[in-house]
């Protein structure tokens, strides 16, 4: 593989597929989607083979200087392994979603969502702080177009709203950015990484670009622009919303704000903590109210997405690793959940929860995966959203007790929000004969599901398999940030350890006994 | 004294002088019908004297050798790069005049007026005068020509009230504003005793008297109504929507150039010495252009009008490469120069694809509904143009508006810039107005009538320059900037 450029052929294939999209018929623009979305898939499959675990920091790097004020510099570490490995995944998925409930402009829609698929493995695979930016902050075209053109009633205000709320936090990013690149003269990102800024000036930094992840994320009380674009979106853009999009926000955090600023990032972590303590209740509560679908699984991405943030900045190994997990099991589940919901949206046209119920009896197979997705956000044992949240919050607790009793009270929330949907959806008589007409999910809604159903079981019965390759840059940032860590209200007291194990027979005295 | 260097400097204004009184000719006998070779001749024109900067622009022009005429006029590398920039914006302006003045949308004369290749020649010419001028008097003489050639310009269809009405707006407020600069001219004049630009730069120096403060304060407010630059910018959304849509091109782009350049070189040369006291006024004016530019655009649903917010807007943030007052910051304001006439030429020429089958122009946001169903290439076109002015990337605009901040950022001026865009947000919401309009909302119903190959080339040019292709451009273009910029600043 030594030489192949695979991570500029992993963009070159769905960029040559949008292309071909745009000029091409709604049936042969499926059709090429997904055969780009496939084969790039298939080059990520290569990629994580050919990910030495262990090896080097950043792999495949690939460079050249191509433009003025910045370069084109690719390579990945483990955790952008993940999250690039994330979106290919939900691609196919996505454009095998959009398979008939698109009609008009396929073309377009297709050729908007590989670009999509570009713009995201660029900015998890950038290795140049500008050619980020420009990753970053492209997606917004074709989201905006997406959720404008192919979205529900309401879809101008939500696009607006989406648009201008994401440009606001990030051009101060960019500012941010000039700063830096002037401070260290480089633009080079692992340089960035190991590039102590003065501790003043990462308190403006962290705030700059803060003020962009977090409307990423979203963080409360920023958040209010995604149930409004989630609801909106097509079901496809839905997926590629709650999959991808937030964790760039979380890609974000832990790419750029924990190892370029620690110091600020611990003096700020309580405004982190504050907020995503907030947002996991009063979402949590939020969620529970809702009468459509979508919204409430919205919400639920903003409390999940919280949970992210608190174990981020726990500044322990246990926190960071949860939160990775989390985000790729939130990634696979709330993606799965928005389809469960596109596959009775494309029966019914409707996202009321009361217009459905007993969808257990004329769809099992659907009630089946269904039930499994909402087991999985909910984070039941074996399923991919216990090993993150119990690792996220063993990591939290290490930081403030007080932070994992509040963030834990999302578990429970979560239940009951989710466990409420789901009663009302899938069990329960079959009020609505419309509902109870619907047919079980189709061989092309099986493959969609069952892969996604696949990878939920295998980040929860073995999550090793994705630990592995992000353990050594974990532990790297672990490494950075260990000076600047915030002081841990444990107040453990190491005692004294005993000389011997708690049940070992005491030899001697029964010697003694036995002597007398 | 010898003038032979001299005429050597000036070669591609004089092959314009020459080309523009060999067309006045051929105006006078030929009439309307040779209005179109007429055009072709006066663009074949432009684009040899184009082909005369190609060697100093590549080798780079400084130093006394680039003085002509004892110092009148200078013909440096910056000068050089604007030329080229003024003079491919002609051509583009040219091009696509014909199909338009003989169509319907030309009101009821329905023909292109010989003077037209003329008027745009003699226009340019006076600009390349301008943008190398070393002296106030070759400085007031280029801007005449320019402005003169202009008012005519706007007022070009004769029996078009709005067009009358443009003309006579320009002219009035024109002369308005020349009369400030040249009472500014005057005052320094009478404080340094001098007129060419290295006396009164030398008479500037040391601490600043109220007097020559007037001056430079005057001669700033002149320049700045020619560039339309906020408080002096009314004159701009009436006459981009009076004026014929090819002038409105013409006006957006080329003359922009001129006066920009012009009031950098004054800046830089005259008041040099002086940095402190300008900068602060440009500051404002940049900021002001900025929010101004954006919020007046908001409630438009004149696109032409829209268009002319749009360009306060920009010359908002080209002037913040001028607040920088370094070498770096006029040398992105190059750049966002360069990429700006790429961007404004292919929106104009858009909108004048844009006719219903009576072969009258789009002008609302009304009209343009449903675009991306009816005519989509145009509609595609304009989306990346759109997309580039409100500066989003990975198109071109993002560049010219990176550029800018960076040199503002590393300046120092971090509470100036981070001001500045946060204010470009204002501005993305009426240019993604534009493509809501354009994508979302259902047809309008209107037949849209052909487009001539010429208008095709030239959207498809421009629209190759600002999609992510044209990075690949950066290299070269900042490049040829810091050249220029480098030589405004060798005289400092």
């Amino acid at each position: 593989m030594e030489g192949l450029p695979i991570l500029s052929l992993m963009m070159l294939v769905p960029l040559a597929g949008a292309l071909a999209c745009l000029f091409a018929g709604a049936n042969a623009a499926r059709w090429i989607a997904l055969g780009a979305t496939l084969v790039t898939f298939a080059l990520g499959i290569v990629l994580w083979s050919n990910y030495e675990i262990g090896g080097a920091q950043w792999q495949f790097t690939e460079k050249a200087d191509l433009f003025a004020g910045f370069s084109y510099a690719l390579g990945i570490d483990g955790i952008a392994l993940l999250l690039i490995m994330l979106s290919v995944f939900l691609m196919p998925v996505c454009i095998l979603a959009s398979w008939d409930s698109i009609e008009k402009r396929v073309g377009e829609y297709m050729a908007a969502f590989l670009f999509m698929e570009v713009l995201m493995i660029g900015t998890f695979a950038a290795q140049d702080l500008f050619l980020f930016y420009v990753f970053f902050e492209a997606g917004l075209i074709p989201m905006y177009l997406i959720i404008g053109v192919w979205g529900g009633d309401n879809r101008i205000y939500a696009s607006y709203k989406f648009f201008l709320y994401t440009l606001l936090g990030s051009v101060l990013m960019l500012i941010a950015m000039f700063w830096m690149v002037a401070e260290a003269g480089t633009s080079d990102i692992p340089t960035l990484m190991q590039y102590d800024f003065p501790a003043e000036a990462q308190t403006w930094l962290w705030l700059a670009f803060f003020a962009s992840f977090a409307v990423k994320v979203p963080m409360w009380p920023l958040h209010t622009w995604l149930p409004d674009a989630h609801v909106q979106a097509p079901t496809a853009g839905s997926v590629i919303l709650a999959g991808v999009l937030l964790k760039l926000g979380g890609y974000g955090f832990i790419r750029f704000s924990l190892p370029m600023f620690p110091e600020a990032s611990a003096q700020f972590a309580w405004l982190v903590f504050v907020l995503s303590m907030v947002a996991v209740v009063y979402t949590s509560l939020v969620a529970l109210v809702q009468a459509d679908m979508k919204k409430l699984i919205a919400y639920s991405s903003v409390a999940h997405m919280a949970i992210v943030t608190v174990g981020l900045f726990a500044f322990n190994v246990q926190g960071l690793e949860g939160a990775m997990i989390i985000m790729l099991s939130h990634g696979l589940v709330s993606g799965a959940l928005f389809l469960c919901v596109g596959v009775i949206y494309d029966r019914l046209h409707t996202r009321e929860i009361a217009r459905y119920g007993g969808l257990a009896i004329n769809m099992p197979y659907y009630a089946l995966f269904f039930l499994l997705f909402t087991m999985a956000s909910i984070g039941l044992p074996g399923t991919s959203g216990f090993v993150g949240e119990f690792l996220a919050l063993a990591g939290i607790y290490q930081t403030s007790s007080l932070v994992a009793l509040i963030s834990t009270t999302g578990i429970i929330l979560g239940a009951a929000y989710m466990l409420y949907l789901y009663r009302r959806v899938a069990f329960g008589g079959q009020v609505n004969e419309d509902a109870a007409a619907m047919s079980d999910i189709t061989a092309r809604e099986w493959v969609m599901m069952a892969p996604i159903a696949a990878a939920v079981m295998w980040m929860g019965v073995y999550p090793e398999s994705f630990l592995a390759p992000m353990r050594a840059d974990i532990a790297v940032l672990d490494a950075r940030l260990a000076a600047a860590a915030p002081a841990s209200d444990a107040q453990l007291a190491p005692g004294t350890p005993r000389a011997e194990a708690a049940n070992a027979v005491t030899h001697d005295s029964a010697a003694e006994e036995g002597a007398h | 004294m010898d003038f032979a260097p001299s005429f050597a400097l000036i070669a591609p204004e004089l092959l314009l002088i020459g080309a523009g009184l060999a067309l006045l000719l051929v105006a006078a006998w030929g009439g309307d019908k040779a209005a179109r070779p007429m055009a072709i001749a006066a663009a074949a024109a432009l684009f040899g004297a184009g082909f005369l900067l190609v060697p100093g622009l590549h080798l780079g022009a400084d130093g006394p050798a680039t003085l002509a005429f004892g110092g009148l006029i200078k013909v440096d590398s910056f000068a050089l790069f604007a030329k080229a920039l003024i003079y491919l914006a002609a051509i583009g302006a040219l091009m696509v005049a014909p199909a338009f003045f003989t169509s319907a949308a030309a009101g009821t004369e329905r023909v292109m007026r010989a003077e037209y290749p003329v008027l745009v020649v003699f226009a340019t010419v006076g600009m390349s005068i301008m943008v190398s001028a070393n002296d106030f008097m070759s400085l007031y003489l280029g801007l005449e020509l320019n402005s003169l050639s202009a008012y005519v310009l706007a007022a070009i269809l004769r029996k078009d009230t709005r067009s009358g009405e443009a003309g006579l707006k320009y002219f009035v407020l024109g002369a308005l504003a020349s009369g400030i600069l040249l009472y500014g001219m005057s005052l320094l004049y009478g404080f340094t005793g001098g007129t060419s630009f290295t006396a009164v730069r030398a008479g500037l120096s040391g601490e600043l008297a109220y007097g020559p403060l007037f001056g430079v304060i005057f001669v700033l407010a002149g320049l700045a109504f020619k560039i339309s630059a906020v408080p002096f910018h009314m004159w701009t959304p009436d006459v981009y929507e009076g004026a014929p849509t090819p002038v409105t091109a013409f006006f957006a782009t080329a003359p922009k150039v001129a006066a920009v350049a012009l009031t950098a070189r004054v800046v830089f040369e005259v008041f040099g010495a002086q940095i402190a006291a300008w900068q602060q006024i440009v500051m404002f004016t940049a900021l002001a252009s900025i929010i101004f530019g954006a919020l007046g655009a908001i409630g438009q649903e004149n696109l032409k009008r829209l268009l002319a917010y749009s360009s306060i807007n920009n010359i908002g943030f080209i002037l913040l490469g001028l607040a920088v007052a370094n070498q770096a910051g006029a040398s992105a304001m190059l750049v966002y120069l360069f990429i700006y006439v790429a961007m404004s030429l292919g929106s104009f020429v858009a909108l004048l694809m844009l006719r219903d089958d009576e072969g009258a122009l789009f002008e609302t946001f009304a009209d343009i509904r449903g675009l991306s169903v009816t005519r989509p290439a145009i509609a595609w076109a304009l989306l990346l143009f759109m997309f580039s002015l409100a500066g989003i990337p990975p198109l071109l605009g993002f560049y010219s508006k990176f550029v800018v901040f960076q040199a503002t950022v590393e300046a120092g001026l971090i509470a100036f810039g981070a001001i500045a865009i946060a204010a470009s947000v204002i501005g993305a919401f009426y240019y993604i107005k534009f493509v809501k309009v354009m994508f979302f909302d259902e047809p309008a119903g209107v037949v849209t009538g052909k487009s001539e190959t010429g208008h095709w080339a030239l959207l498809g040019l421009t629209a190759l320059i600002i999609s992510p292709l044209g990075y690949l451009l950066t290299p070269s273009l900042s490049d040829l900037a810091d050249k220029a910029a480098a030589s405004l600043f060798l005289a400092v």
